[in-house]
């Protein structure tokens, strides 16, 4: 795999910044004031309990949902009424705590549909199947199939999603994600519902997905193990406010975040 | 006995591998030596191609300070960069040593300081963290060199290269004469006498063992092989058994370089079957429990086909027991046989055949162990030229084999070529033949109690030549043939053979030395009766769960009665029927030193670890209970708690006839 395409950001500084970000529906307040920022090449984990805001927040940054307040700078850049495929383009791709996967398309399907965006050549040209589009078709399959073999899924390459385990449709959605060479990953609970193993193989991926491309990676996670082990740094909301920021080992030892989420013995 | 034929343009000056690899790479310049499926594509190297790489790789190592006698590690799967690499080691007169690339940070850690490697190639990341995690032990290792950089960027690359970079480093070093010079004379200074390959045995009992080989031991018995089934250039293999494991070492490596044939390197450990089918191998080796894997799957999914497929699958297998064996061993077979045969061929073993990847099969080995009769035939019947084999080791694998046309379930077949067998007064297996091994690595005392001076080596195996046939049959291991305190004689491995041919039990472990009763141990299988339960609606949460299910309780009973009932047809054994037995709450898992790396029960440690089981089992309790620890692949350990029902058996009055007892 190629490097994500480069950009003038060095790692370490920031990539993306939330300043004092707020979004209600209607009545209801999803977060309120919530600022922080991701290093680019770094691990960033979004934790709290069960209806802090946490998605929303994933939504907010990918331009799903736009804040009602406050705003999200992405590479120097703000763009108050950013679209999902304009974050895609820019360089932003994620996953779904909910599979979200085209469930009779093959493996090597979806991922090859995560390379859309990268496709020059028009329509008309893929219809035919020839010249310039061939050429592209089979750089993209390359290039695909290095994300297969990263991932180890290879046995699977020609089976359709919807027939795999839970745990490998979580896997074929993360290198759907990575088709798109992103610059900033998002994953929303990538080990959901695995068990232990599935986990420890998730763990590695998404390790090796930082160090080899320096793909910076924002994840929301709910097993405490996990996220004290990959994150760099951890932001805790709770009730739509953030209370807690830190390096994990600073955030396992705030009180307020032992109160509202860890509980006694973390 | 032995007939020498001329093995083709192979002559004694050809006795190392580097020669034969410059000889192919002039004999069979273009012809494909290795395949790897890699990003979804096969990619071919011709044996021009190879001997390139290896040359490459050769002169690097050379760079880094490989002399001749070094021990080099060799720890992955099966992939062509590990290979190469063993020609490339055995150019310099270096010393390959395979090691288990599943085998656990310590176990590792014994070979390379047993075999005192200098170096070590291994796979990937996983292979250079055990190393890593074991360095303090290994002070003799210099260089470790990786094929799969993944994952390995920020590691310290003081000692640490990777395959290309080795390859790089040669062809700077092609630049200077005086160093390919020293490279050529390296491999022209190599003998057929040398030590071509030092192989740990995975042993059942204690330590792991180095078996020395020569290049004449394995050449000459990868020729022999050869010749017994008239193997060409032209085979296709696939390469996905351990490379640690004599029998890869022969079939993957030796035989390809003896005749040219190419190897393939499956993608993943995962797509072997798929891989298969695409290249179709013509000539393949599998132990027992791949076919057996094969056969449940067929089963487990015909359970799922369709009434018309069900039937129709169940006709033509019926016509194929009937008369297939006799058609694939050219027996007088009459032609509407012979035309319903063919129907079938076209609407049932064609395809299944394909979906195996066996369409192109001539030969196909099964060895390791004893294989069921039932799937023996099972594969014979659709036209699949399965044999068996007993090999070992010490004896390059060759040592009987079961010639075209004289297929027995229940043999090894004939001494290969060169081979001389006979049998011990106490039963024992004995044989000479020019594969024999030299010794074990820094063991002499070993050496001596396994192999006479004049060269006959102990097998540990007792058998008996079958009147009949001629063939050798092998019982068990020798020291494992033991007797109940009423004298009755106990073959353990015989007992658990029997059992573990129903697909529903996995591995079985039978005691009964000294004791007034057989009892056993099973282990169910996951696939088989999982898939049982999924279509009785049975609901488990776990293994243990399952294991310990009323019904799956009455279908194994129904099986160790089978068993008894059949063993009571036997005057010889029939005193060694089941009494008591339970099933195990764990799968028996190598990790936990309860199976050896190549899958065989480790009976005398498995008694111990489950002391209060087999208590139990003869001091007349319903049930037992027991805490065991687990290991985990990354070395974690757990604990799992066990409380199994033991089960009573009825004896059957013994009925066969004293025939049986004349063979012996």
């Amino acid at each position: 795999m190629r490097a994500p395409s480069a950009t003038d950001i060095a790692a370490g500084e920031v990539i993306l910044a939330v300043d004092n970000v707020s979004l209600s529906f209607g009545g209801v307040k999803a977060l309120t004031d919530v600022s922080f920022d991701i290093k680019k090449g770094e691990v960033r984990a979004i934790i709290g309990p069960n209806g802090a805001g946490k998605t929303s927040m994933l939504n907010c940054i990918n331009g799903f949902y736009h804040p009602t307040e406050g705003r999200i700078t992405f590479k120097g850049e703000t763009r108050p009424k950013m679209r999902p495929h304009e974050a895609a383009a820019g360089g932003i791709a994620r996953t779904f705590q909910n599979v979200a996967l085209f469930k009779g398309m093959s493996t090597l399907d979806n991922i090859m549909a995560g390379r859309t965006l990268k496709m020059n050549r028009s329509f008309f040209w893929h219809i035919l199947r020839y010249g310039p589009a061939m050429d592209e078709e089979i750089a993209h399959r390359r290039f695909v199939e290095e994300i297969i073999d990263f991932l180890e899924i290879q046995h699977i390459r020609k089976t359709p999603v919807g027939k795999l385990p839970y745990g490998l449709q979580k896997r074929v959605e993360l290198g759907r994600a990575l088709a798109m060479e992103p610059e900033v990953l998002l994953l929303d609970e990538p080990m959901a519902g695995m068990n232990l193993e599935e986990k420890e193989d998730m763990c590695r991926f998404i390790i090796d997905v930082s160090n080899q491309y320096g793909t910076t990676i924002a994840l929301i996670e709910h097993d405490m193990g996990v996220v004290m082990d990959l994150s760099d740094r951890v932001v805790v909301l709770e009730y739509g406010r953030k209370i807690a920021d830190g390096t994990p080992d600073e955030v396992k030892r705030d009180q307020r975040v032992i109160d509202a989420y860890l509980g006694v013995g973390h | 006995m032995a007939h020498h034929a001329d093995a083709r343009a192979v002559t004694g000056a050809h006795d190392t591998f580097p020669k034969l690899l410059e000889l192919n790479a002039v004999r069979f310049a273009a012809r494909p030596a290795m395949r790897h499926k890699d990003l979804g594509i096969w990619r071919t190297w011709t044996w021009a191609e190879v001997a390139r790489e290896v040359r490459d790789f050769a002169l690097g190592l050379g760079e880094l300070g490989l002399k001749r006698g070094d021990k080099v590690a060799i720890v992955g799967r099966n992939r062509p960069k590990l290979y190469w690499s063993m020609a490339a080691i055995q150019s310099w007169g270096g010393v390959p040593v395979p090691v288990y690339s599943d085998s656990v940070a310590d176990e590792m850690a014994y070979v390379l300081e047993h075999a005192e490697a200098s170096m070590a190639v291994v796979e990937d990341q996983e292979q250079v963290d055990k190393l890593l995690s074991v360095s303090e032990r290994l002070p003799h290792l210099a260089h470790v060199i990786y094929d799969e950089p993944r994952g390995l960027r920020d590691y310290d690359h003081s000692r640490m290269h990777a395959f290309e970079e080795v390859q790089e480093i040669g062809r700077k070093a092609a630049g200077d004469p005086a160093k390919v010079k020293a490279l050529d004379e390296a491999i022209a200074l190599g003998k057929g006498a040398d030590l071509a390959i030092m192989l740990y045995t995975s042993g059942t009992t204690g330590r792991p063992k180095g078996v020395m080989l020569s290049n004449d031991n394995v050449i000459v018995s990868a020729k022999n092989g050869g010749l017994f089934d008239g193997l060409t250039e032209t085979e296709e293999t696939i390469a996905y058994l351990p490379l640690a494991w004599v029998g890869d070492n022969i079939f993957s490596y030796a035989q390809s370089y003896v005749l040219g044939f190419c190897v393939n390197c499956p993608e993943s450990a995962e797509t072997v079957m798929e891989d298969r089918r695409e290249i179709g191998t013509s000539y393949a080796f599998a132990p027992p429990r791949v076919y057996e894997n094969l056969l449940t799957q067929t089963m487990v999914r015909m359970e799922d086909a369709g009434p018309l497929q069900k039937k129709m699958f169940d006709y033509f297998i019926g016509v194929a027991k009937e008369w297939g064996e006799k058609i694939l061993n050219k027996e007088p077979v009459p032609l509407g046989a012979r035309l319903q045969y063919a129907v079938g061929e076209m609407l049932v073993y064609g395809p299944l055949k394909n979906r195996f990847g066996l369409t192109n099969i001539r030969v196909g080995y099964t060895a390791g162990e004893a294989i069921g009769p039932e799937i023996f035939k099972f594969f014979r019947s659709l036209g699949i030229n399965l044999k068996q084999l007993y090999g070992q080791t010490e004896a390059s694998v060759y040592i009987t084999a079961q010639p075209d046309g004289e297929i027995y379930a229940d043999t090894v077949g004939k001494p290969n070529i060169d081979v001389e067998l006979k049998i011990d007064d106490n039963g024992e297996v004995l044989y000479r033949s020019p594969g024999v091994f030299l010794g074990y690595y820094k063991d002499p005392e070993k050496t001596a109690e396994t192999k006479t001076a004049d060269g006959w080596v102990r097998s540990g195996d007792a058998g008996f030549f079958d009147p009949k046939t001629g063939h050798l049959k092998i019982i068990d291991r020798a020291k494992d043939v033991g007797k109940l305190r009423s004298g009755a004689l106990f073959a353990p491995k015989y007992i658990e053979n029997k059992l573990k041919f129903y697909p529903n039990i996995k591995e079985v472990v039978a005691f009964g030395q000294d004791r007034d009763f057989v009892t056993c141990f099973l282990n169910i299988d996951l696939t088989a009766v999982g898939s049982w339960a999924e279509r009785n609606n049975v609901s488990y949460g776990s293994y243990q769960e399952l294991a310990g299910h009323r019904d799956v309780l009455k279908t194994l009973t129904a099986h160790v009665d089978a068993v008894n009932r059949s063993l009571a047809e036997e005057p010889l054994m029939g005193g060694a029927q089941i009494r008591r037995f339970l099933v195990l709450h764990k799968e028996l898992d190598a990790d936990d030193g309860e199976l050896t790396r190549t899958q065989k029960v480790r009976r005398g440690f498995i008694a111990e670890r489950y002391m209060p089981l087999v208590e139990a089992l003869y001091d007349g309790s319903k049930r037992g209970r027991i805490r065991t620890e687990v290991t985990f692949e990354d070395g974690r350990k757990g604990i799992i708690e066990g409380d199994v029902e033991i089960i009573d058996m009825t004896v059957h009055p013994v009925t066969g006839s004293a025939f049986k007892e004349a063979a012996e």
